[in-house]
């Protein structure tokens, strides 16, 4: 196995034992459609899996095609084999470690120069490859006509058309897929220029002879890697073998001092230069491509003043719906879950500790249901939903300016809108920038979002007795507050961002199949990390309330509730609120002992208290993946200034509201 | 020899051939991964306001350069 911290190098073998079925390992560029034609030929017991340790996720089905089955398995999209972000290297890891029978490198047809170089990579790979060329109807509107032929001629493969979204091809491909499994055919060796070819071939030589042990990938691939300055396969030698490593610069430099340039700019030109070559033996361009509709909708979804516009329009009317759909939905739910708590107490009666942690946990469970079904559930369906139709990316080009000023790029906007739904995916979804600083920045200014569980507070709180504008207001001032937060902490993290350089990839018609495995692979994130929680902190609580803590506790919390000018018996509801944001609310109505607030605490207080709420700490579910996302330091820091950050917002909003009520 | 500009002071809808990626390593690389090396044709859709990316399209698919990444990229114009 590639070692993770790393003490040696080989394939795992294990699998072979009782391994039945070929493994068949789908991988391209992004958006090449790949996972459309996964989920064309997946059965419905296809499962999603998270590498080890990490939090990219892969999918895994078997397949049976023509009476043959097969393990099939769908890799996160990669550019190329030198890794950035954590998707690429667990698609690497696994690409090198995994024992694979066959390789179907999925190209988007109209993009095929610049598919090609992870092409040439994946053939160094020396695993038997099947070429499947994607989206060929698409290409040919484009004028872009490719000789399928001398294609795989020249690369000693099978070049395989489909139309993975019609299903076209799809049959044919596996059968030639099931072919190479079994020649173990693999593609011709591809050779760069002769006096680099050379350099490779004596450093390739020099590692045969130094590492012992061996390795189970190609010593030609490790080879390239290195002059490459890849920073994987330079660990993995640094791990292992040390030694070697001095050797390595001298080839780095000898190639550098014969070309004029560094030894990786020298490998990329090389590889750039033969994809260019065979591209341009196979691909005749047929006619010009004229503008389509396609790109005429960007000429106003990205345009300076009406990209802005319908931005907001999307957002308005996105968020619009969610608020509609899920009051309709949650009043009912709520009252389902008051009605099974209150049997279980007729049954069990109240006194008992039993029957105290059983309606704990029954109103933990009620209060995950309540926040997913209605707003978590629609809201990550129609992210999804944009997602799958290409708008996402458009929204990272308009924002970038915008994420620039708060010392990030446009990329970050993406987990930022996910906090809306829920901290937690958003926060392991900031694995998709590239440098540590921007990945902690871009997690606390998810954390800061208010989520859907927050959201319940404002509407239920503000919005019921303040007003919607009201509650808009909160929402507009959140952002303004991370807008500051973000340029301040960015100007105490001075590092430069690495910048932006992403695919707007074509508008495409949404697959339902495909959003709702999104949908699910994010919802899971609340399932299996938040809900727990949830449950386990209203249980807590239920026994807190049983033997009466609740005097001790407001006690203790006393300063905070005196400083916000708030009643002392606020304070439990403070304490939980870590557990459940929500139940903040849920428990004020029990520690008032009436659902009419405004009979108890003034409209000012109920404000206070609202933005104390949003900004305060982040859930135990969000600390917990901060945890894992930043390291236990990082979230610390985060949770200390939050909470001094809510009662300093708290402190004005109680300024404030005494001047105006 | 003809005038070499920085990518970020291209006009929109020029058409521009890279002569050279300067910055490190990391860089190189990003850009590399979305198509854009040396020698390459790229052709500039549209830039953002306020300092707003750069849309470009390269070997036939459009990519978002952020003005940092974009400014490191040196070309000089084609003739037509």
């Amino acid at each position: 196995m590639v070692p993770r911290s790393g003490k040696s190098i080989g394939r795992k073998s294990t699998l072979d034992y009782h391994r039945r079925h070929p493994k068949i390992v789908l991988i391209g560029q992004p958006n090449c459609g790949k996972s459309t034609l996964f989920n064309e030929v997946a059965g419905y017991r296809s499962i999603s899996a998270n590498f080890p340790g990490a939090t990219v996720t892969y999918t895994q089905s078997h397949v049976r095609i023509l009476g043959n089955i097969f393990d099939l398995i769908d890799l996160p999209g990669v550019y190329s084999l030198t890794s950035f972000d954590e998707a690429d290297r667990e698609t690497q890891r696994y690409l090198l470690s995994e024992d694979i029978d066959v390789i179907i490198n999925v190209v988007d047809s109209s993009l095929l120069s610049r598919s090609l170089e992870l092409t040439l990579q994946l053939m160094d790979l020396e695993i038997p490859m099947v070429m499947c060329l994607n989206m060929v109807d698409e290409a040919e509107r484009k004028g872009i006509k490719i000789d399928i032929e001398s294609l795989s001629e020249k690369l000693g493969i099978s070049v395989v058309p489909t139309v993975a979204s019609k299903g076209r091809g799809v049959t044919e491909l596996f059968e030639v897929v099931f072919k190479t499994a079994q020649s173990r055919k693999i593609g011709r060796h591809i050779r760069m220029s002769r006096d680099v070819e050379l350099v490779v071939a004596q450093l390739t030589r020099h590692l045969k002879q130094t590492i012992k042990d061996g390795i189970d990938f190609s010593y030609h691939l490790l080879a390239t890697k290195l002059l490459e300055k890849d920073q994987f396969f330079e660990n993995v030698i640094k791990d292992t073998h040390p030694e070697i490593m001095d050797r390595v610069y001298e080839f780095q430099q000898q190639l550098a001092l014969s070309h004029g340039r560094s030894s990786d700019q020298v490998i990329d030109a090389e590889r750039h230069s033969l994809s260019m070559s065979i591209f341009e033996d196979v691909v005749k361009i047929v006619k010009n491509p004229h503008l389509h509709w396609k790109e005429r909708i960007d000429n106003v979804l990205m345009h300076n003043l009406w990209g802005y516009m319908f931005l907001v329009l999307f957002l308005f009317i996105f968020f619009n719906l969610i608020f509609r759909v899920g009051s309709i939905i949650e009043a009912p739910m709520m009252e389902l879950f008051n009605r099974i708590v209150n049997s279980i107490q007729a049954h069990l009666g109240t006194a008992s500790l039993l029957s105290t942690i059983i309606s704990g946990a029954v109103q933990g469970i009620g209060g995950g249901v309540a926040i997913v079904l209605p707003y978590l559930l629609p809201f990550l369906f129609g992210l999804a939903l944009l997602e799958d139709i290409g708008y996402l990316p458009r929204v990272a080009f308009l924002m970038d300016a915008f994420m620039h000023r708060i010392g990030l790029h446009g990329k970050a906007v993406i987990p930022a809108v996910l906090g809306y739904g829920c901290n937690v995916p958003a926060v392991l979804a900031t694995r998709i920038l590239e440098s540590p600083r921007d990945r902690f920045i871009a997690s606390l200014i998810s954390t800061m979002v208010p989520c859907a569980a927050r959201m319940t507070v404002i509407l239920g709180l503000v919005g019921y007795y303040l007003g919607g504008s009201v509650a808009l207001i909160i929402y507009f001032t959140n952002i303004v507050v991370i807008a500051i937060t973000g340029r301040v902490v960015s100007r105490m993290m001075p590092e430069v961002t690495p910048g932006m350089a992403i695919e707007i990839p074509a508008y495409q018609l949404p697959q339902l199949r495909v959003i709702l495995m999104k949908t699910w692979l994010r919802i899971k994130d609340f399932i299996i990390i938040a809900w727990p929680l949830l449950i386990i902190g209203s249980i807590v609580l239920s026994i807190v309330e049983h033997y009466n803590f609740s005097q001790l506790l407001n006690q203790i919390i006393s300063p905070v509730t005196t400083l916000l000018g708030l009643p002392r018996k606020v304070g439990l509801t403070l304490i939980f609120g870590v557990f459940r944001k929500e139940l903040s609310m849920l428990m004020l109505f029990q520690a008032m002992g009436t659902n009419e607030i405004l009979t108890v605490m003034s409209k000012g207080q109920i404000l206070v208290f609202t933005t104390f709420i949003v900004y305060y700490v982040p859930c135990v579910a969000t600390i917990g993946v901060l945890a894992k996302q930043i390291g236990w330091k990082s979230t610390w820091i985060v949770v200390v200034f939050m909470f001094i950050l809510a009662l300093v917002i708290g402190m004005i909003t109680r300024g404030l509201s005494i001047l105006i009520w | 020899m003809k005038e070499q500009l920085r990518l970020t002071q291209v006009q929109n809808m020029k058409r521009v051939r890279v002569v050279r990626i300067e910055g490190g390593w990391g860089a190189r690389q990003r850009l590399n991964r979305v198509g854009i090396h040396e020698g390459d044709e790229i052709f500039i859709k549209r830039s953002g306001i306020m300092g707003g990316p750069l849309l470009v399209r390269i070997h036939g698919s459009d990519i978002a350069l952020g003005r940092g990444i974009a400014h490191k990229v040196v070309v000089e114009e084609k003739e037509e």
